[in-house]
């Protein structure tokens, strides 16, 4: 009891949010964090490197972030639940073994505070730049889980559905956050320990001869068994069959094996997307816009309302997979869509599929803070000229 | 009717065999000495990891009946090192070859030496890219012809025991293919030494690396093996040359230093016993 308490910090704090995504893991359980220093998320490695040890979990900070990537998936088939986080420059370095995640099962936590791009870009200042690469970063097909908190009780609550996700689906998770969530500081209220969800992987109900460590449940997730536990299963990157062995030439096995990973996340997608609606019933003009913009999004369609202008609000909480189905019912209902994201435009052409002859209008925003409020509500009136 | 079983039959998995390497390969006599080592030395295989990365010798993690996992290129080391710093009660073995850990691994190899990461790393060096058909790798030796070096190597070559030791290796050994006792030898001393220890095995692959250099055989190899060896223990591992005339041998390295997870867990057992006092 005395632990759990140590790995709740229940009660109402004044936080970062790089500290509030610490937090968040410590509280789904996670014991052990792999990184390397970077802006803007540095303080998600340096909270971890103090509270770890108090809640006798590992930090590790390694040589670059190919080897933390490599380490979080090491220690999560160790049986330890695990992290890492980091920024643009580091995650192309992650998606190398973004893939070997997906590919082996791996369920894990991989935190971006994203900044400007492209390649060192601006350290300090905020982006929204990664998106897509958090779904093509990686080499092959594949899907992936990435939520995107707007708040810092936000990255509190998101990563510990980071961590529930990825032990549910056995699957990698990226919290997509920007450097202004990572940075700004807010309330945040963490509840009783008891009253937290916290999810473990599905574990073998069947002794070693019979075990195949990849041969899915109905829900097309196989439940997995850890290094040590007796099992002595085998794991790869390469194509491999139920079993874990390799299966280089057979296209039969290729499709069998990439399409139930892919599937595994597709058709559990009414499951796991989360959105936001705020004043969409009779909306005319509806704003999209996720991470920190969502929060000027959300002034500015007050100001429309006020202005007599029936605006409403649309936040994806779960970038990938693409709420696809709840942005189609938003489009049928409004004459027009203004999509806020502080890149040159990248979840924008999701929205423009999902809206298919609804017009959207994109407002892009590169460099230091999002847009003003008063940018998008000029952008609602002409998109409803 | 009796069936005669191999001495490992329990130690292989079967499903994954027949294996992939070519008549002459010594990756065999590898996994074969790995697996002697285990067997002699009693360790409960439920408790032994398996880590490899990519190339030919990367295969043994699967032909291996323990616990096994098979990384993407060059990341063995870093993997490895997440799973025993997170159940330090599993014995982790790497057994990858020299592309692989010392050209794209090449650093997480040096900081893995560094931290002394409770770790066992087995290097097959064939002084070349096997799987990929022969290209010139960071232990190809001066002046051998390989696909990417046609007109001869021109890049030096590592010496892979100088470096381990340099690094922070606790236990540093060479041996060859031909050496089968002393490297059995070698791996159970290094299964049973607290912290990072590097064997490096100098393995024939007669049919892409000799093919290019008048080696046309595995034979061919072995005896350039017998012939060029010298045992020389505990000199200098920057000394320890491999030349056409000369290859050094021996164990190089056998010192005592805590451990990186022999720390890390010390510190945490003071940061709790500390709160326990209440005095954070």
């Amino acid at each position: 009891m005395a632990e759990k308490s140590r790995a709740v910090l229940t009660g109402k704090h004044f936080m970062q949010g790089d500290i509030a995504c610490a937090e968040g893991a410590i509280a789904a359980g996670c014991r052990f964090f792999a990184g390397y220093p970077i802006t803007p998320a540095t303080e998600v490695a340096e909270r971890m490197a103090r509270r770890l040890p108090e809640v006798k979990g590992v930090y590790v900070q390694m040589e670059d972030e190919l080897a933390s990537m490599a380490a979080v998936i090491g220690a999560s088939y160790a049986g330890v639940k695990s992290m890492t986080a980091t920024s643009g420059p580091g995650f192309s370095l992650m998606v190398e073994n973004l893939g070997l995640a997906f590919m082996t099962e791996t369920p894990c936590v991989l935190v971006n505070i994203m900044r400007g791009g492209p390649s060192t870009g601006q350290p300090t200042k905020p982006g929204q730049q990664d998106v897509m690469q958090a779904k093509w970063g990686s080499h092959g097909d594949y899907e992936i889980i990435a939520l995107a908190p707007s708040s810092v009780q936000e990255i509190f609550d998101l990563t510990i559905e980071a961590f529930n996700l990825s032990e549910t689906y056995r699957t990698p998770v990226v919290v997509l956050a920007d450097e202004i969530v990572g940075h700004m500081r807010e309330r945040v209220t963490i509840p009783e320990a008891d009253e937290i969800t916290v999810i473990d992987r599905k574990k073998p109900r069947v002794p070693p001869g019979e075990f195949a460590s990849f041969k899915p449940d109905e829900d097309l997730v196989p439940p997995m068994a850890c290094f040590g536990e007796g099992y002595r299963f085998h794991a790869t990157g390469l194509t491999h069959d139920e079993s874990g062995r390799p299966s280089t030439s057979s296209a039969e096995a290729q499709q069998k094996l990439v399409q139930r990973l892919c599937d595994k996340i597709r058709k559990n997608a009414d499951k796991i997307v989360k959105t936001e609606r705020t004043m969409l019933e009779d909306a005319e003009v509806a704003v999209v816009a996720y991470g920190i913009t969502s929060r000027s999004a959300l002034s500015a369609v007050q100001k429309a309302r006020e202005a007599g202008i029936k605006a409403g609000l649309f936040r994806p909480i779960t970038l990938w997979p693409f709420p696809d189905q709840q942005v189609s019912q938003v489009a049928k209902k409004v004459d027009a869509i203004v999509v806020l994201e502080m890149n040159y435009g990248q979840l924008v052409r999701e929205v423009e599929r999902a809206a298919k002859e609804t017009p959207v209008i994109f407002l892009s925003k590169l460099g230091e803070e999002p847009h003003k409020p008063a940018e998008i509500l000029q952008a609602m009136r002409r998109a409803l000229q | 009717m009796s069936e005669e079983l191999h001495p490992f039959e329990t130690f292989l998995r079967k499903e994954m065999i027949p294996h992939i390497w070519c008549d002459g390969c010594g990756n065999g006599i590898i996994l074969n000495s790995y697996l002697m080592a285990l067997k002699d030395l009693n360790i409960d295989f439920n408790k032994v990891v398996t880590v490899a990365g990519i190339g030919c010798i990367g295969r043994v993690s699967g032909y291996t009946k323990t616990d096994s996992y098979h990384t993407t290129h060059g990341r063995a080391v870093a993997f490895a090192t997440g799973v025993k710093l997170a159940n330090p009660e599993l014995k982790v073995a790497v057994i990858s070859g020299d592309g692989d850990l010392f050209a794209i691994g090449g650093n997480h190899f040096i900081h893995a030496a560094r931290r002394n990461v409770n770790l066992q790393v087995i290097c097959a060096n064939n002084f070349t890219y096997g799987m990929t058909g022969g290209q010139y790798g960071p232990t190809t030796p001066l002046d051998a012809w390989t696909s990417t070096t046609p007109y001869g190597n021109v890049e030096h070559p590592f010496n892979l025991i100088h470096l381990a030791a340099a690094s922070g290796a606790v236990y540093v050994a060479r041996w060859t293919t031909l050496h089968v006792r002393r490297l059995t030898e070698s791996i159970k001393k290094a299964l049973q030494k607290e912290g990072f220890s590097f064997i490096e095995v100098i393995t024939p692959c007669p049919e892409i690396y000799g093919r290019y250099n008048k080696m046309r055989t595995g034979i061919d190899m072995m005896n350039w093996f017998r012939k060029a060896s010298e045992i020389r223990n505990y000199s200098d591992p920057a000394k320890a040359e491999i030349t056409p005339e000369r290859i050094v041998l021996g164990e190089f390295v056998d010192i005592e230093k805590p451990s990186f997870g022999r720390l890390l867990h010390g510190m945490t057992a003071k940061v709790q016993e500390k709160m326990k006092r209440g005095n954070r």
